[in-house]
């Protein structure tokens, strides 16, 4: 039971998982899908961790310390940014749906899309 | 109907992703094939070719300060789409 | 929200917020942090002032238009920074190859152009934040 940080990952991505397919409020489903990414993040970065490492800042103290591998860690700062940009973008949609239909709710929404047509 | 076909959904990507975790290398092992020799170079050259101490913050700015440029893109990217839908 | 403790409260906290967060921004190429997340903890203390005194209390909110000035001198500065490497001779975005001081390692000027590009990311994050809020918040009505 030593990858219990991975196993942990891939609950919460489920968990963000069954929220996107279960509810039918647009707000929740965006909750969902920022939950998953979370999760990938936190996958992400677990991969990189060595076994008593220190955090990656040379400070000249002795030179035979072990450090935790700084490459997966700097490359998620990439990946938290675009997954506050789609959230960010995904609730100006939402806003702009509720002004236009009056509700958020995707079931109705499709009922009154197909009333139109 | 609709819970049943979730449950079957879900039951189906947990057994994949528990075979995933199954093969994964020990967490925390010195000689998993993550640690290769780009992490070697990065933390024994960064002090000696940039001056500073924070290894992320040097890999982030100078040695991959391109993709922090495409990470400006995006930002600005999302504001400007927002700014569209928001306010037409 | 327009408590009277939550606005006592609040008002105490925003200055140690802008203070932390820009302790996060300078220092970010000796201790933990960068541009990133001092950018986000300068643009929750706007936040907090926001969220505690109320949407139409335009005191110390961040108006649009300034707030797209200062995202916009922040990708520019970066692309200026990354032109200087050109015309003085090595590659785009070059930090040593270019001929930028590196100075001693644990000061604070050191790194030639990390600090710069740390600033300028940090002046971009918050700003987009800010805009991202304002614009997403609702505007109070006129009966309480």
């Amino acid at each position: 039971m030593d990858n219990l940080f991975y196993a942990m990952a891939f609950i919460i991505f489920l968990t963000g998982f069954w929220i996107m397919l279960s509810h039918a409020n647009l707000i929740k489903k965006i909750i969902g899908m920022n939950i998953m990414e979370s999760a990938i993040f936190l996958f992400l970065v677990a991969i990189g961790y060595v076994k008593d490492g220190n955090a990656p800042i040379i400070a000249e103290t002795n030179p035979g310390i072990t450090y935790v591998n700084p490459l997966p860690s700097a490359l998620i700062l990439t990946g938290i940014v675009v997954s506050v940009s789609v959230t960010a973008f995904a609730l100006g949609l939402v806003v702009r749906l509720y002004q236009h239909y009056g509700t958020v709710d995707v079931d109705e929404i499709t009922r009154m899309r197909s009333e139109e047509l | 109907m609709k819970i049943a076909l979730e449950v079957i959904t879900l039951v189906m990507i947990g057994l994949l992703l528990v075979l995933v975790v199954r093969e994964m290398p020990p967490f925390g092992n010195p000689t998993n094939p993550v640690h290769n020799e780009v992490s070697e170079y990065y933390l024994s050259n960064t002090q000696a070719e940039t001056g500073v101490q924070n290894v992320v913050a040097a890999i982030i700015t100078d040695y991959r300060g391109f993709d922090t440029l495409g990470e400006l893109t995006v930002l600005l990217t999302a504001i400007a789409g927002l700014l569209a839908v928001l306010r037409s | 929200m327009r408590d009277i403790i939550v606005q006592v409260v609040a008002r105490m906290m925003i200055p140690y917020l802008q203070l932390y967060g820009l302790y996060i921004i300078l220092f970010g190429h000796n201790s933990p942090g960068g541009g990133f997340a001092g950018g986000t903890v300068i643009a929750s203390s706007l936040i907090l002032y926001v969220l505690a005194f109320g949407i139409d209390d335009e005191d110390l909110r961040l108006s649009g238009s300034v707030a797209r000035v200062i995202e916009s001198c922040g990708a520019l500065a970066y692309v200026g920074i990354g032109l200087a490497g050109i015309f003085l001779g090595a590659n785009f975005l070059s930090n040593k190859g270019a001929g930028f001081p590196l100075g001693i390692p644990g000061r604070f000027l050191s790194g030639g152009t990390i600090v710069l590009l740390t600033i300028s990311i940090g002046l971009k994050v918050a700003s987009t934040m800010i805009t991202l809020f304002t614009n997403l918040a609702e505007k109070e009505k006129e009966e309480e």
